[in-house]
């Protein structure tokens, strides 16, 4: 829509430059002016964040301690890897409801190609990857080419790779990986966990991907307006598809983790996944709509997740009571988003 | 069907109705009347205020001033219910049916017959096929929507309109996707319904129909009521004697107020060439050429296929005939993507459902389609590329406002600038226009008329989709006229006048 106001303005301003914008901005604020202006786009649930580790640093003596830090990070690595998939097929007004039934799968793929077919960990590790991806592959051109619904896509991709998953081992649990795993994915460089810095890495590079390179950039057109997104020459079919492999090449990267924390590989992994993986992209503001979320916002909506989790926990609110703040919580965060603050990296 | 008995002195009169938007006014002191029993045909081009006066008389809009009357009594219509419940309603262009409910349930759609609490199935299909049998229309009121073609849906939208025995009725373009004997049954339920003292108002852009079913004509031009005809009241088309011509001068016969300045002089260097193109349904054998800095105007009313034609070249929508040839070389286009890569950019006629994405900001629709190319010079797209592209685009075009900024902050005018920077940053070989100044400003409007004539005369084909007359006529060197899908002509210049324009572009007479 027009404003008005905003025209008179400009036509009665004899200055050719309106007002001052970052387009030409001299480079003296340009440094401060990034910083502040990633920060605002952030916005709400950051405040949220900073809130909540406030509120539980008074509440908690636990809570500030580094092996508390370390543990959070942890507990989070796997979800949060797999929301980082979540986001891209977010962004581009797709849903991915097979991710944490992918991650089981692939799990289960990998242990039983080690296990039974007696290939090498690393060598089944990859496979289980590429399962992982071409489950996505499946997704993606059910979505674009075979033009069904994302939601219905993925919800039979879900329940076939749950099938498969209690198929391959006949549900039993498998044991007895090698030690250098586990090691790998439990070294603490630093007294950081080795996944928590796996887990930034790939937010990293995504959020590069998202931001400078036209791939990633594109995202973001098509989740706005698939229409003007293929009318402007952008490959939209393919520009999904790959996001879905993604997603589910991310979802195994989460499984490899999951095995190396509990050194098994249960059928059962990822119950309860789907649903927490959602809510940080949530949280984290991106809209199922499409074309609106960041990495940077998704990892504070892990954050919140994860600290509010392990806030509870030591406060000792009953376990059972924590997904309830968890709804109230994405609540929050979709209504503080609507207040104006779309979070948005330009 | 209900008798409303004696047709005398009773009508639907509009008095000094005006409409205006935000200061632009769209109709200007229309006056005129429907007599009950008659038939009035208001014709016009496009955008000359039909539609908006439908609207006021069907209670979508109310007037900005005037006073409307129905049968004697005051007619203020506060919503279209409101208008249906006092006896006016108005049966749209495009059908608007649920497939997958039957015919009675579409006609009784919010009003289904009950009885305990339950729909009574049994009145309701009866009542619908005693309206579709009053219609002439032998449909089973039981039978499912999904499937029917659109003649007969339609027939379900006329028969919905008279279930609610309505005393006056506006047909908004009822044949716009109809065939001719469609049309026919369609032009033989508004003769049953006139028998029975219902009044119709009936707008079309055939003029072979509006002389065959209407009793009166009314000509809108500009928001002005031009010229009406009166034939006898009691004879359908009472106004078959008017000719075509008069109509035809009635309705382009304004003063240009387009500067005419004859456009550069292009060469004979061809660009673009289309042969015996055609998309099935839209439209067929369109044969074309465009040269090196020529702009080729292409005229016809809404429905023509303009819009069709322009997007197939353009890899929006498949050919399913012809070749389009490009500097001599056959061109395959089957996405917007291979067009592009080719040179061949389109300004879409809908900015902000196909041209502009609303939710990035100026600078970012601008780039979108480049970046692929700017990241094989510079692997990174960082928003210092992205700004100078768009500073660049800013100052050429005069973009008024924040490149930074959310697009949509943007006013219309510049917004449609953002929309012709995106495709003209990088020169392309053929540029095409559809409706390029819809909704803008009379400032901006001049601004994009120098914007495309400085395009060709650096040597880009262009191609101009426009429903304004004047515009296609003063931008162009040469004008193709399309009318019902197929290409009527191409006239040059000199020999394109609104008048010889319209009248290819009007169908009269049989249909192709």
């Amino acid at each position: 829509m027009s404003t008005p106001d905003l025209r008179k303005s400009d036509s009665t301003t004899s200055s050719p430059v309106p007002a001052p914008s970052p387009v030409d901005a001299p480079a003296r604020t340009r440094a401060g002016t990034l910083v502040l202006g990633r920060l605002r786009a952030l916005g709400g649930p950051l405040a949220g964040l900073i809130l909540l580790v406030i509120l539980l640093s008074v509440l908690s003596p636990y809570f500030l301690r580094a092996q508390n830090l370390s543990n959070i990070i942890s507990q989070v690595s796997d979800i949060g890897i797999m929301a980082a998939g979540a986001t891209l097929v977010i962004l581009v007004g797709g849903i991915d409801l097979s991710v944490a039934a992918v991650l089981a799968l692939t799990m289960m793929f990998s242990a039983w190609l080690f296990a039974n077919v007696h290939l090498p960990w690393g060598l089944s590790m990859i496979l289980g990857l590429a399962m992982g991806a071409l489950i996505g592959l499946i997704n993606g051109i059910l979505t674009t080419y075979g033009r069904v619904q994302a939601f219905v896509a993925t919800l039979a991709t879900m329940s076939a790779a749950s099938g498969f998953t209690l198929f391959i081992t006949d549900g039993n649990t498998i044991n007895g990986f090698p030690s250098w795993f586990d090691k790998f994915f439990n070294l603490k460089p630093g007294g950081i966990p080795l996944v928590g810095i796996l887990l930034v890495v790939v937010y990293l590079v995504i959020g590069f991907w998202l931001k400078y390179r036209p791939g990633g950039r594109a995202l973001y057109a098509i989740g706005g307006n698939e229409e003007v997104a293929r009318l402007s020459g952008l490959p939209v079919k393919w520009s999904k598809t790959r996001v879905y492999m993604i997603a589910g090449a991310l979802a195994a990267v989460a499984g490899w983790i999951d095995i190396a924390q509990l050194d098994s590989a249960a059928p059962t992994a990822g119950t309860g996944y789907l649903l927490n993986v959602i809510a940080v992209v949530v949280i984290g503001g991106a809209s199922l709509a499409g074309g609106v979320g960041t990495m940077g916002g998704t990892f504070i909506g892990l954050l919140i997740i994860g600290v509010l989790n392990n806030g509870l926990s030591l406060l000792h609110v009953n376990s059972n009571l924590q997904p309830v703040v968890v709804g109230i919580v994405i609540l929050a965060a979709v209504l503080s988003d609507r207040g104006g603050i779309r979070a948005r990296g330009a | 069907m209900a008798d409303l008995g004696s047709t005398a002195g009773r009508a639907l009169v509009c008095s000094d109705v005006t409409k205006d938007y935000a200061g632009i006014v769209v109709l200007r002191g229309v006056s005129f009347d429907v007599p009950a029993g008659g038939v009035v045909g208001l014709i016009g081009e496009n955008g000359a205020g039909k539609s908006t006066l439908c609207n006021i008389i069907a209670g979508t809009v109310p007037p900005s001033s005037g006073t409307m009357t129905l049968d004697g009594e005051t007619y203020v219509p506060s919503n279209p219910h409101d208008a249906l419940t006092q006896g006016v309603a108005l049966i749209h262009q495009e059908i608007r049916m649920v497939p997958s409910l039957t015919v009675a349930e579409n006609i009784f759609l919010g009003r289904l017959p009950m009885k305990g609490g339950r729909v009574d199935r049994r009145r309701m299909n009866d009542e619908a096929g005693d309206v579709l049998r009053g219609l002439g229309i032998g449909l089973d009121p039981r039978r499912q929507v999904v499937g029917l073609s659109m003649a007969s849906q339609q027939s379900i939208e006329i028969a919905k309109a008279i279930s609610r025995r309505p005393r006056y009725v506006i047909f908004d373009e009822p044949s716009a996707s109809l065939t001719q004997h469609e049309t026919d049954r369609v032009l033989e339920q508004i003769g049953r319904m006139r028998s029975t003292g219902v009044g119709v108002i009936y707008i079309s852009h055939r003029l072979d129909e509006v002389q065959a079913v209407c009793t009166k004509i009314v000509c809108l031009r500009d928001g002005n009521l031009v010229r009406s005809w009166d034939g006898d009241p009691a004879v359908a088309g009472g106004v078959a004697r008017v000719p075509s011509g008069e109509l035809v001068s009635a309705m382009v016969g304004r003063d240009f107020t387009f500067e005419h300045h004859a456009p550069a002089a292009h060469t004979e260097d061809v660009v673009l060439q289309v042969q015996g193109l055609g998309r099935k349904g839209a439209f067929a054998d369109v044969n074309f050429t465009v040269s090196r800095g020529e702009i080729l105007g292409i005229a016809g009313l809404v429905g023509a296929g303009r819009t069709e034609v322009v997007r197939t070249i353009a890899g929006a929508d498949r050919a399913d005939t012809g070749t389009i040839t490009l500097h001599g070389a056959p061109l395959t286009v089957r996405r917007p993507a291979d067009a592009i890569r080719a040179g061949i950019v389109m300004v879409p006629e809908d900015r902000k459902g196909q041209g502009l994405n609303l939710g990035l900001t100026s600078a970012e629709n601008v780039v979108g389609p480049w970046e692929a190319d700017m990241a094989r010079t510079a692997p990174l797209i960082t928003r210092r590329m992205v700004g100078r592209t768009a500073a660049k685009a800013r100052q050429d075009f005069d973009i008024r406002g924040r490149m930074d900024g959310p697009v949509v902050r943007l006013s219309g005018g510049n917004q449609q600038k953002v929309l012709l920077a995106k495709w003209l940053v990088k020169e392309p070989q053929v540029l095409i226009l559809d409706e390029p100044t819809r909704g803008v400003d009379v400032g901006a409007k001049m601004a994009i008329y120098e914007i495309i004539r400085s395009a060709a005369a650096r040597g880009v084909a262009v191609i101009v989709v426009s429903s304004e007359l004047e515009e296609v006529l003063g931008l162009s060197h040469r004008v193709l006229v399309m009318s019902n899908g197929r290409q009527r002509g191409i006239l040059p210049r000199a020999q394109a006048d609104a008048r010889t324009v319209m009248e290819l572009a009007v169908p009269v007479g049989s249909r192709v």
